[in-house]
């Protein structure tokens, strides 16, 4: 009975650790208990992984002459992948997690091939349901780990086109289809105990090469844009490999875990999809963001610049203000003086609201991050739905690197590659300023019939140094005495 | 896992089955302004793995074994400890004009500005 302490404290405290991970997922739904939901989630995990090395009682007879040097290198894989990555996650600037996000997800996919591969050298599979559950965790979580690697790459401005040739998905297609059956020849080699044609670790070291090799291939023709919704898919793809290896070590709590993330990233991929009107299938597999050969020809009227003072001064007389910021107001690390310039308007009785499209940013709801690390309070900062009527109403609508999402041809030009995707507004505001550093088009790589319309401004610049110039004029009129 | 409870397949399903729908459910009613911190959550949470990479590791019998073994536990544990950590920074930024939570003080000095109700 003695024996059973080890496996009986593990399985409690795992199942307190299951509970415990889920618990704080459920807390993170909401921002006031958010922050308390993490803390919750770290402590089951911190419990979890301590409890771990009460395996050590209870190793196989053919491991035990290992377990000193293994307890020793577990000991040293966490305190220093745990290490590096803490350090990491607490200096990265604001604006670069999407890429972390991206890498450490990378880094669960290949923790969870990992434990497939152990499982397969070892031989430690046992029938069949077992090594097929193995290699299909394998293959995602390989995929999932060269996949994010590319993404985190594409993100970082490491690979900065997107690769594509002709006869790309033929070619991918085929690399998954030989995975694929090498990983039937690997469950036929075991179970029939065949004589490979090749020893057995070579065909399953080219198991693991194919998958990664396929998972570089299917992220590289993927546009830098729907990078969002390429890092949602794969860590759901990491959840279920989790679960999926969860299954092959009999571990509930990996199973749930796994599993709970694998369905939440399915769910946040296809509600991120269907904010861009596009489906899943087609951010994967179609060449978005090449340049349309389609001319516009009908847009009519003409780009009219204004200096940023004249802008500055006349939304400080306005009444109501809605700002619209895209990714180029992060890029140009404008948040803080944004935020500044609002307080600015603010103190002069401008009604200032923040209007947010749901695939602004690098990442869903990114935008929202970088403006809270600005400290602009969540209650200033609507969503699409819940503003979109308002612009009608508004003085003047302010779009701060930002293009497609506030292109109109969305709602009207049934040519255009991004018709029906849900756009804001900002066209049907009294006047709009546009903050744009040139006339280039935006990621869907079309022209912006807003820019055009006979109630919309350009000011051109680089928008931390036209908010800076707004700013002063604004403090010049010697009226923003709130400031 | 010599397991004291061993799953066979139907259990197994059912595990799957439940906890797919406790992940839909959950993530369903998350709005948009905290999609960011979430996924950066669950990705935290998937970081578990690590305890499926030490099981893998205390069980290794070759050299191998062994070394697949680290680098499972030591990818499982960068995955949890960065995932915790840029999900906590995230999240302790969230404030409304009323409210300003400790945490974000201490952390971000930078992220904060006196505000107006």
């Amino acid at each position: 009975m003695l024996n059973m302490i080890p496996q009986l404290t593990i399985g409690a405290v795992d199942l307190a650790a299951a509970f415990l991970l889920l618990f704080g997922l459920k807390r993170m739904s909401s921002p006031v208990t958010a922050p308390s939901g993490i803390f919750v989630a770290g402590l089951g995990m911190l419990v979890a992984v301590a409890a771990s090395f009460l395996y050590a009682f209870d190793v196989s007879a053919a491991a035990r002459p290992f377990l000193p040097v293994n307890i020793a290198l577990a000991a040293i894989a966490l305190a220093l992948g745990g290490g590096l990555a803490w350090w990491s996650g607490r200096t990265v600037a604001m604006t670069a997690m999407p890429q972390m996000v991206a890498l450490y997800n990378g880094m669960g996919g290949g923790a969870a091939g990992a434990i497939a591969a152990v499982e397969l050298f070892g031989a430690k599979t046992e029938g069949a349901t077992q090594i097929v559950v193995t290699l299909v965790g394998a293959l995602i979580g390989a995929v999932s780990l060269s996949g994010s690697l590319i993404a985190w790459a594409k993100l970082d401005g490491i690979l900065a086109k997107p690769l594509r040739v002709a006869g790309q998905q033929a070619f991918n297609a085929a690399i998954l289809a030989a995975t694929l059956a090498v990983g039937g020849y690997i469950v036929f080699i075991v179970l029939a105990a065949a004589a490979p044609l090749i020893p057995l670790p070579g065909v399953i070291g080219l198991f693991f090469a194919l998958a990664l090799f396929f998972g570089i291939l299917m992220t590289l023709p993927i546009g830098g844009a729907d990078m969002p919704v390429v890092i949602s898919i794969y860590n759901a793809f990491t959840g279920l490999a989790v679960g999926l290896e969860g299954f092959v070590l009999e571990n509930p709590a990996l199973m749930i875990a796994g599993m709970v993330v694998g369905a939440a990233g399915m769910l946040l991929t296809l509600l991120m999809a269907r904010a861009m009107n596009r489906s899943v299938a087609n951010v994967l597999f179609t060449n978005f963001g090449t340049p349309s050969k389609h001319k516009h020809s009908d847009i009519k009227g003409s780009l009219k610049p204004v200096q940023a003072d004249d802008a500055g001064i006349f939304m400080r007389y306005a009444k109501t203000v809605i700002i619209v910021p895209g990714y180029g107001l992060a890029v140009a690390q404008g948040q803080q003086k944004l935020y500044e310039f609002v307080k600015l308007l603010q103190g002069a009785g401008v009604g200032v609201k923040f209007a947010i499209h749901p695939v602004a940013g690098r990442m869903p709801g990114q935008m929202d991050v970088l403006l809270a690390e600005a400290g602009v309070p969540y209650d200033l900062i609507f969503q699409l739905e819940d503003i979109n009527d308002q612009f009608a109403e508004t003085d003047v609508a302010l779009v701060i690197g930002a293009n497609d999402v506030v292109n109109p041809a969305a709602r009207s030009d049934k040519s255009s590659p991004i018709f029906g995707m849900p756009i804001l507004n900002a066209d049907k505001a009294k006047q709009v300023y546009v903050v744009k550093r040139g006339e280039g088009v935006g990621y869907a790589g079309i022209q912006n019939a807003l820019f055009y319309g006979d109630n919309c401004n350009m000011v051109y610049g680089d928008a931390l140094a036209v908010l800076v110039k707004m700013i002063e004029a604004v403090r010049g009129l010697g009226l923003s005495a709130a400031a | 896992m010599p397991s004291l409870m061993p799953i066979t397949g139907f259990v197994a399903l059912y595990i799957f089955m439940l906890a797919a729908f406790a992940g839909w459910v959950i993530i369903g009613h998350v709005p948009a302004i905290l999609h960011t911190p979430l996924m950066s959550g669950s990705n935290f949470v998937h970081g578990i793995v690590v305890v499926g990479g030490l099981y893998a590791l205390l069980n290794a019998s070759s050299t191998t074994e062994q070394a697949i073994g680290f680098f499972a536990v030591l990818l499982g544990a960068g995955n949890a400890a960065g995932g915790y950590a840029v999900t906590d920074r995230m999240l302790a930024m969230f404030q409304t004009s009323e409210h300003k939570p400790k945490a974000a003080k201490s952390r971000h000095p930078k992220a904060h500005h006196p505000k107006k109700a």
